[in-house]
């Protein structure tokens, strides 16, 4: 089932050179799956988690024919009409907890407020949800955890903690920007386990975007690749090893691996037509 | 004889409440023209010796010689002469207002070379980056090309030791492609001894022949690059980097 339809996304920021699109045209769809977004710095990945939020600001902007949550289309409600779904609906993870989580504040304040906004129950509420999420993401003494400063933890648990407030509005759909990235294998799989167990249970959709092509081949269902604003391919992601497009093809054969000896990486000469030809679409 | 050698090297860092132990008695050896690696997760200490080696961390204990020198408390000009490093964030280890040619020259000049310009442009070449970045400024660079130029400064003053902390970890896969088979020439033509530490074991075992698995301040386990590749590692920590770094695994049920 759909429940996330994108077409047709543009996002432009006027420099002084012109107009610079980070994002050229691009539609996919997603449902209660995992949808990986990979491409590398610049191919403007993010930027799409950010448009569908409508988190661009000004100068830049953001075109579509519609981004469609379940029949509404997203484009067309107004800014405290998204206030509605932000968070609430649709929830974003950062890739930096350190950025993302406010400093001065405890970890339990920031929850109970996550829950607060979105317009439920008591504060003996809000705290008895800030603590069975904080278990939830195998966050071992909660109550300490709940009490402290974001500064008083690792880079890890302040990930879990973001992820933790994040899922408090239990949100339909998850868009997960390099989740994962800052963290150290162990905790990195842990933190997957907590995002694939939401798919499976809550039936969540997720974007999850990501520059690691082995991971998110691993752990996706479906993959849309990106290069310069555009998809330039979409697959299943367990046949992303089988990919056609010559860049895809390129950014897998400068990966080392540790099951096959290479003498020399191959390094990719880009093609301008990549950056030329219309987008794949990522509908399903 | 090692070119390096580490014997007990323990190194701490006083703090208020205490003292944290980064380093707990860790021994090494690394051969001339070898290419060693240090991996672990962040924390378990791997940075550190690296820093240690070049006395950057003024609390350490214990012995440790390259190429048949005692090091003591302080480095002299003939040990940087010797040993280089690289650091892992091109974006904050070139300083954002002096160019490339201010970066290369005032290496050069430090290490008295005499012909300053030569030296800068063949150094600019053996990073294949061209003439024309000689007067650029490290904000007109992508960041392959800064770490190009972190190389070429590490390179400057023709060292045998090139300390490699994370040289990767900020790049593209295709830039990092590009950078890793620039280190692997320069060993060759330059017969380099690399110690280079990375939390990504496929690069790990790309670069070098023999790798240290760290944890928590010490080496649990020195596997060669084949055993690596074999999957059989000893210590079972070693074995849990090593399944997590082929990627997810969907747990049933």
């Amino acid at each position: 089932m759909t429940r996330l339809e994108v077409d047709n996304l543009w996002v432009k920021f006027p420099t002084r050179n012109g107009i610079f699109d980070a994002v050229r045209g691009i539609s996919f769809s997603l449902g209660e799956e995992r949808l990986g977004i990979v491409g590398e710095s610049g191919s403007g990945k993010s930027m799409t988690g950010r448009a569908i939020l409508r988190l661009i600001r000004p100068p830049g902007q953001v075109t579509a024919n519609h981004i469609t949550l379940d029949g509404q289309n997203l484009m067309k409600l107004s800014e405290r009409e998204m206030r509605q779904v932000r968070g609430r609906r649709i929830s974003m993870i950062m890739q930096d907890p350190k950025f993302s989580l406010n400093p001065v504040m405890t970890v339990g304040r920031q929850m109970m407020e996550a829950y607060a906004t979105s317009g439920r129950g008591s504060k003996a509420l809000a705290r008895d949800k800030a603590m069975e999420m904080l278990d939830a993401v195998a966050i071992r003494d909660p109550l300490r955890v709940f009490n402290a400063y974001p500064h008083e933890l690792s880079g890890g648990m302040g990930q879990r903690i973001m992820i933790a407030m994040m899922l408090i509005p239990d949100p339909d759909i998850l868009i997960a920007d390099e989740p994962t990235s800052a963290l150290d294998v162990s905790v990195q799989m842990q933190v997957l386990d907590i995002m694939d167990k939401l798919v499976r249970d809550r039936g969540m959709g997720l974007i999850f975007i990501s520059h690691d092509l082995n991971l998110v081949s691993s752990f996706c269902d479906r993959v849309l690749i990106m290069y310069a604003g555009r998809i330039v391919e979409a697959c299943a992601a367990d046949k992303l090893h089988e990919a056609t497009h010559p860049y895809t093809r390129g950014l897998l054969k400068s990966l080392p691996q540790l099951d096959e000896p290479r003498r020399r990486l191959e390094v990719l000469s880009r093609d301008p037509a990549w950056a030329e030809s219309e987008s794949v679409s990522g509908i399903t | 004889m090692s070119h390096i050698s580490i014997d007990n090297l323990s190194v701490w860092f006083d703090i208020n409440e205490g003292r944290v132990d980064a380093v707990k008695n860790v021994s090494l050896r690394v051969n001339q023209g070898e290419s060693f690696g240090l991996v672990g997760e962040s924390g378990s200490g791997k940075s550190t010796i690296l820093r240690a080696i070049v006395g950057l961390t003024p609390t350490w204990s214990g012995a440790m010689a390259v190429a048949g020198e005692e090091l003591g408390r302080k480095r002299n000009r003939a040990f940087y002469k010797k040993v280089q490093m690289v650091f892992q964030d091109p974006y904050a280890s070139l300083h954002p207002r002096q160019s490339v040619d201010q970066v290369l020259g005032e290496t050069l000049k430090l290490h008295g070379a005499g012909d300053v310009d030569e030296r800068i442009e063949k150094l600019l070449a053996d990073v294949g980056l061209g003439p024309a970045f000689r007067f650029r400024y490290p904000h007109q660079l992508s960041g392959g090309q800064r770490q190009r130029v972190a190389i070429a400064r590490a390179l400057a003053p023709e060292p045998e030791i090139l300390l490699l902390d994370e040289p990767t970890s900020a790049l593209d896969v295709s830039v990092q492609a590009e950078i890793l088979n620039l280190l692997s020439d320069l060993r060759h033509e330059h017969n380099l001894t690399y110690v280079m530490v990375s939390h990504d074991l496929a690069v790990v075992s790309h670069m070098c022949e023999k790798i240290a698995v760290m944890q928590l301040g010490e080496i649990v386990e020195v596997m060669t690059v084949e055993e690596m590749r074999e999957m059989k590692p000893k210590h079972p920590y070693s074995r849990h980097l090593l399944e997590s770094s082929l990627g997810y695994k969907r747990r049933t049920g």
